[in-house]
């Protein structure tokens, strides 16, 4: 089975304030406030250069950021279910 | 409506119409000094009616109605007029205000600055601010906070204080009794008593103030003092509106802006002159 791809709106649809540790989001399509915890920023950022899939997005943050091997994956995908179900990325 | 009274709370106009003539009577009393609207004309009308036209006569009960009405916004006896008339103008308020921020909140002024005080109902603001409101500070309001989204100052809303249970003998040791309205027992809160601000509140209800402090009292606990993090503010905050989420972007960044400029402290305390100390204490250690 081949790897969701996932989108995120446009920096510009989402406003985020760093917030002590937290980072609170408006997301205007839908007018809604989120407060989230790293890495979920992290990954809304990693996908400001196009659509992609988990691998694809374990590589764009390896590239800014330290992280230890095989956990990463299934935290990926565990933060993009929470993120989807919040409605601030969805499936190509 | 037969009977009709026009008020202004600072910049906010009222229009409450009422079947009958006690209430209005009671609600003219506690406002007697307060302007009229500025332009007669009132940004909410509240309506007090019949349940259903011949209870007026039989058993009468107030039914609460407006510009914006909730389901659960249940009818009240009579005797508890005045009450629904103040409940009348809450509801107007916290589902229509379109052009402010609204925080469930306390505020008092002093040298120009403001003091926030949020916190859950029964957590103590509202008696907090009224004590202070008589000790040197200007009581705002007890119950909403005005945030002017353009310049991040606050508004005056000094309605007539609702005092509940316990705080109305602490308030009666401190105000003439002129200023109070009559007892309501039996309410769905307990005893309520409402009173009126002092004089300096009502002459300066125009005149907004700059927020400098954000206090989250809870009356009853042994007293204890915490920092509170701009993520949980923003959190409690956000809860403490009743219109967030219908300003949209706006709202977003005029809170973010009161947060960044403003710090906040949670503080348990046992009695309301231990707060009132507390106060003064944070507000020294604020303004060095």
């Amino acid at each position: 089975m081949a790897s969701p791809v996932y989108i995120a709106d446009s920096g510009s649809a989402v406003l985020t304030v760093a917030l002590d540790g937290l980072s609170v989001l408006f997301h205007a399509p839908s007018g809604m406030t989120h407060i989230v915890a790293t890495p979920a920023p992290e990954i809304l950022d990693a996908l400001q250069t196009g659509p992609a899939d988990a691998p694809e997005l374990i590589r764009r943050l390896r590239e800014r950021y330290d992280f230890e091997g095989d956990e990463a994956e299934g935290a990926l995908h565990a933060r993009l279910d929470e993120l989807e179900a919040a409605g601030l990325v969805r499936r190509a | 409506m037969r009977h009709r009274l026009d008020i202004r709370i600072g910049p906010v106009a009222f229009r409450i119409g009422s079947a009958w003539k006690a209430p209005l009577d009671a609600l003219a009393r506690l406002y007697a000094s307060y302007p009229a609207p500025e332009d007669g004309l009132a940004d909410f009308t509240v309506r007090l009616e019949p349940e259903r036209p011949w209870r007026r006569f039989i058993r009468p009960s107030v039914a609460i109605r407006g510009d914006y009405t909730l389901a659960d916004a249940a009818p009240l006896s009579l005797a508890h007029g005045l009450l629904a008339a103040e409940m009348g103008m809450n509801l107007q308020m916290a589902l229509g205000q379109k052009r402010y921020l609204l925080l469930h909140a306390a505020t008092v002024e002093r040298d120009g600055r403001a003091l926030i005080m949020t916190g859950e109902s029964g957590a103590g603001k509202s008696t907090l601010a009224a004590l202070l409101g008589e000790r040197g500070w200007r009581l705002m309001g007890d119950e909403f906070a005005l945030l002017d989204m353009a310049s991040g100052d606050l508004l005056p809303f000094p309605r007539a204080v609702s005092l509940k249970n316990g705080a109305i003998e602490v308030m009666q040791a401190e105000v003439p009794a002129e200023r109070f309205g009559p007892r309501l027992d039996g309410t769905p809160k307990g005893a309520i008593r409402h009173m009126r601000p002092n004089a300096e509140a009502i002459d300066r209800m125009g005149e907004g103030a700059t927020p400098a402090l954000i206090l989250f009292p809870r009356f009853g606990e042994t007293q204890a003092v915490r920092g509170v993090g701009a993520a949980e503010v923003f959190m409690r905050l956000t809860q403490a509106s009743t219109n967030y989420v219908a300003l949209g972007r706006d709202g977003f960044d005029a809170l973010n802006r009161l947060i960044a400029a403003n710090p906040a402290l949670a503080i348990d305390y046992p009695d309301t002159e231990t707060a009132v100390a507390l106060v003064e204490d944070f507000w020294r250690a604020r303004a060095a």
